[in-house]
């Protein structure tokens, strides 16, 4: 027993990852031709990057690699981890434990991140490469007059469905509450998220500071649990992939890839107007290779890169040299880029005062209490 | 009696060190954050705050579901430890490392394979419904939320109790039956009560890790099912709260202290003090 | 009858064991992207855990941090083993046993959350600019996984015949040497399945260690924790078959080879 367990532990610990990871071939360096001019000031310097899980291009199937690349181009080494959700990135970064120096929220997020003096101005004279993010989505709210952040990706939620399930093509939220898909229905499993569809349905502004507004909503969402399946977040793909349910909410680029997987699926932006979403990266006050962190920001937007990305990630891109590149796979996908005068109303997701923010996650838990 | 030696005296002292520094004093950071609010003042709101209805459903789900889940475990792991205890000595080796394997894979990928399966469209439905029987809703049930705790846990029952029953001298199970007693009351007189430390340690083991949980309960539950470890989750992943969570951790883990105190109650004192 | 009865019981348990990595090794041939649809059979998941090293970085660390952290809990904690054995005061080997029961009634949030408060309030103390590092991220793990090495050696002490250490000081040999002679290799089997236990626990755990890593390591279970947007894709599921495939052979290896040594065994005895 002993002899087994030490064989075993021996052969995972050096054959497995040392054995596949010296078969790697790294030859994303080379071909690409960058816009910016990258030079090997930091080499031997590292920068930690804080993602997305599964939100940059990371060379899988034939993919580029965006961090090996920047690592071979500038000799800067990429610690890259990922985080679920931009509190519990927000949870990291406010105990100011650990030292990121490039991270990349959702707008609200940004917001409050600026409020708290937790981010700090970009050198936009390092950032030759800011001149092809598109014009409509810079001076947002959440940065007016461009300081903090530079747009990764743009992201609308629809509704999804499934057309052999479904009758006819539904053009509003209501259709999450038809009992006639009684447990066929998904929502999201998170507050700001799943109230936002109620809002839109029942008239009410998405960052109401307004505790009636989110009484209403929450009333509203109680409706919604006898007809409910499933609050999801990434089981959303099973289950809409393998027909287990019929309807669900969630982000236009990710119906892309449900799609590949049952052609039976449609996507819908509802008339009550829906949730638009920018992530955006921006570097932390206590960053440590600050100067790094802006040749890799810079290197994010190369076009290059920026298709890889968007290609990978299957979310719309800010960036306007993918979107007018005719070889990107989503080139003028009506989705993922609609047509401003086809779509509903969008709104963006504010920082919201914690008061109402702990009144609605309140709420959230009477929801999902309820009997 | 000898004297201890020095070696006796001085071995314990990183432990006790390590334990001070990060068991003891995490557990008055648990504490202080209970009795405190966001600016550092002390309060008694966050206990208050716990007596809401959203609270109390979801301790009482947490520990009826976990306690199914123990129950359900100890029923399958006892007699599979025990006829595992019988075979033959290589062959408990293969099996014991069988029922190991599978908690060297990641939980996260296990529960997702699980709802491949249980899905309405999954392997059982699929089986069901090409052998005409109608489809069953599994998933999103609390069945589904209890097995996967039965399924995740249960080797951690297997393990202490077939370590105890492996001990048994099997000589005297032979001498009971020599003295006349038969099935159950051989089970019954000799070996539970020799098994006992083995399935104490097993409940703790099965118990507290499910009580706890919020992943299985947010995947096999369809985000339906809320217990106590989604609440504290959410308190401290989403709404960055500690104070809440921190009173929610403290009373989840004086429930636990109880619970396991109770059960210690039942099964009499055993004698080595094993894992509880 | 009986035995029948025990076999069926002993099926049904493993079928449903492996039952879920039966399913996981199926859709790591899966040729389209996901893990629910079926769109045909293809290696190339597996060609892309070859060619693409991203995920062998966290693999590598995982096993490297579940290693270290059983071995150090595993030393400190058969210590503390002998230590509260051979303690004679009642109040104070209560406390012990108290203490040694916290990690495994908090639950990992609670336990990843406090350590890493403990973590940055120090950090700060001592102005590092990374007070959550590699190093805090072991800690942690050392932390859970000391009580199950305890819990797993002190039963085996409370067997071995307290006399023993005495007799063989009696005999002449030095505490130290009693001890590494006689105490540890009757208690060995304790020692090796409390090692198991915390190399397992660190393995999957990806609560605490989120809480508890610094900006530079990550382990597996915390990638694939943090996709929470998007699908697992099957070459995850392509990388976990590897090492179930993996331990399965060496396990069936070590067994066939140790038939063999048994029937030489049995051999001489003749």
């Amino acid at each position: 027993m002993k002899k087994l367990i030490a064989i075993l532990l021996a052969v995972l610990m050096t054959a497995v990852p040392f054995a596949l990871s010296s078969c790697g071939s790294d030859d994303t360096s080379g071909e690409v031709e960058y816009r910016a001019e990258y030079t090997r000031d930091y080499e031997g310097t590292s920068i930690n990057v804080f993602n997305w899980g599964e939100y940059i291009s990371d060379g899988t199937e034939g993919s580029f690699n965006v961090n090996k690349a920047f690592e071979n181009l500038t000799g800067i080494k990429v610690n890259y981890i990922t985080y679920d959700s931009n509190e519990s990135m927000y949870a990291k970064l406010s105990a100011g434990a650990v030292s990121y120096d490039v991270i990349i929220p959702s707008d609200y997020m940004i917001e409050r991140l600026i409020s708290e003096d937790m981010i700090q101005p970009l050198d936009f004279s390092k950032l030759t490469n800011y001149d092809l993010i598109d014009p409509q989505y810079k001076n947002l709210y959440f940065d007016p007059d461009n300081k903090y952040s530079v747009p990764y990706n743009v992201g609308l939620v629809g509704l999804i469905y499934n057309t052999t399930m479904v009758e006819g093509t539904p053009d509003s939220w209501s259709i999450m509450w038809d009992a006639k898909y009684a447990d066929q229905i998904l929502t999201f499993n998170n507050p700001r998220d799943a109230f936002a569809i109620a809002q839109f349905l029942i008239g009410v502004d998405v960052n109401s500071e307004n505790k009636a507004d989110w009484d209403a909503a929450a009333e509203k969402l109680k409706e919604q649990n006898s007809v409910l399946q499933a609050r999801v977040m990434d089981e959303v793909f099973q289950k809409m992939e393998g027909g287990n349910a019929a309807i669900a909410p969630y982000y236009a680029g990710d119906y892309l890839v449900m799609v590949e997987n049952n052609p039976d699926l449609a996507f819908v932006y509802p008339k009550e107007g829906t949730n638009i979403f920018v992530d955006s990266v921006c570097v932390p006050k206590n960053a440590s290779n600050y100067d790094a962190a802006m040749m890799y920001i810079n290197f994010l937007m190369e076009p290059e890169v920026a298709l890889a990305n968007a290609e990978y990630i299957c979310y719309a891109s800010p960036n306007t040299a993918v979107a007018s590149n005719p070889d990107y796979s989503y080139y003028e996908e009506e989705i993922l880029y609609p047509d401003p005068e086809n779509l509903p109303k969008t709104e963006y997701f504010h920082d919201i005062d914690p008061e109402i923010r702990s009144y609605y996650e309140k709420l959230w838990d009477g929801v999902l209490l309820a009997d | 009696m000898k004297k201890r030696s020095l070696l006796q005296r001085l071995i314990g002292a990183p432990y006790v060190l390590w334990a001070a520094i990060f068991i003891v004093v995490p557990l008055f950071i648990v504490a202080y954050y209970t009795f405190t609010d966001a600016d550092g003042g002390l309060t008694l709101e966050n206990l208050k705050s716990l007596t809401e209805a959203e609270y109390r459903k979801s301790f009482r789900l947490s520990i009826l579901y976990s306690l199914a889940a123990t129950v359900i475990s100890l029923v399958i792991a006892y007699p599979f430890a025990y006829v595992m205890s019988r075979k033959r000595e290589r062959t408990q080796k293969i099996m014991m490392v069988l029922v190991m394997l599978p908690l060297w894979m990641s939980l996260l990928i296990l529960t997702y394979s699980w709802m491949n399966i249980l899905e309405r469209n999954g392997l059982v439905n699929n089986l069901l419904t090409s052998l005409g029987v109608k489809r069953l809703n599994l998933i999103g049930t609390p069945g589904a939320v209890i097995f996967g705790m039965v399924y995740n846990y249960i080797p951690y029952m297997i393990l202490p109790i077939y370590s105890v029953m492996s001990k048994i001298d099997p000589s005297v199970l032979e001498a009971a039956e020599d003295l006349g007693s038969g099935g159950v009351s051989k089970l019954y007189r000799i070996i539970l009560p020799l098994s006992m430390p083995g399935v104490v340690s097993g409940i703790t083991m099965v118990f507290v890790p499910s009580v706890s949980t919020f992943y299985i309960s947010q995947k096999l539950g369809d985000g339906k099912i809320l217990l106590i470890g989604d609440m504290i989750e959410r308190q401290i992943q989403a709404q960055n709260n500690y104070n809440v969570g921190a009173a929610l951790s403290l009373v989840l883990m004086v429930l636990i202290v109880l619970s396991m105190a109770l059960m210690k109650l039942f099964a009499g004192e055993t004698d080595d003090n094993l894992y509880v | 009858m009986k035995k029948t009865l025990g076999n069926i019981l002993m099926g049904i348990v493993y079928f449903v064991l492996y039952l879920p990595l039966i399913v996981m090794v199926f859709f790591s041939f899966n040729s389209g992207r996901g893990t629910t649809v079926f769109k045909g059979f293809s290696l190339k998941w597996y060609a892309e855990l070859f060619s693409n090293s991203d995920i062998m970085v966290p693999l590598r660390n995982t096993l490297l941090l579940a290693a270290l952290a059983a071995v150090i809990a595993t030393v400190i904690g058969t210590a503390a083993a002998v230590y509260i054995y051979y303690v004679k005061s009642k109040a104070w080997k209560n406390t012990l046993n108290t203490v040694t029961n916290i990690p495994m009634m908090n639950p990992d949030i609670v336990t990843g959350v406090s350590l890493m408060l403990l973590f940055v309030f120090v950090g700060r103390l001592i102005g590092a600019k990374n007070s959550l590092n590699f190093f805090t991220l072991l800690i942690a793990h050392i932390t859970f996984n000391i009580p199950y090495v305890i819990l797993n050696v002190l039963p085996k002490l409370n067997q071995t015949d307290p006399h023993l250490a005495e007799a063989a000081q009696d005999l002449g040999s030095t505490p130290t040497e009693a001890f590494f002679k006689v105490v540890l290799p009757s208690i060995m089997s304790g020692v090796t399945s409390g090692f198991m236990m915390a190399f397992t626990l660190s393995l999957d755990d990806f609560v605490i260690s989120y809480y508890t890593t610094g900006a530079t390591f990550q382990t597996l279970p915390l990638y694939v924790f943090n996709m929470v947007k998007k699908p697992v894709r099957p070459h995850i599921y392509a990388l976990y078959s590897l090492i179930f495939l993996l331990v399965l052979a060496v396990l069936l290896f070590t067994n066939i080879s140790g038939m063999k040594d048994n029937k030489k065994k049995k051999n001489k005895s003749k």
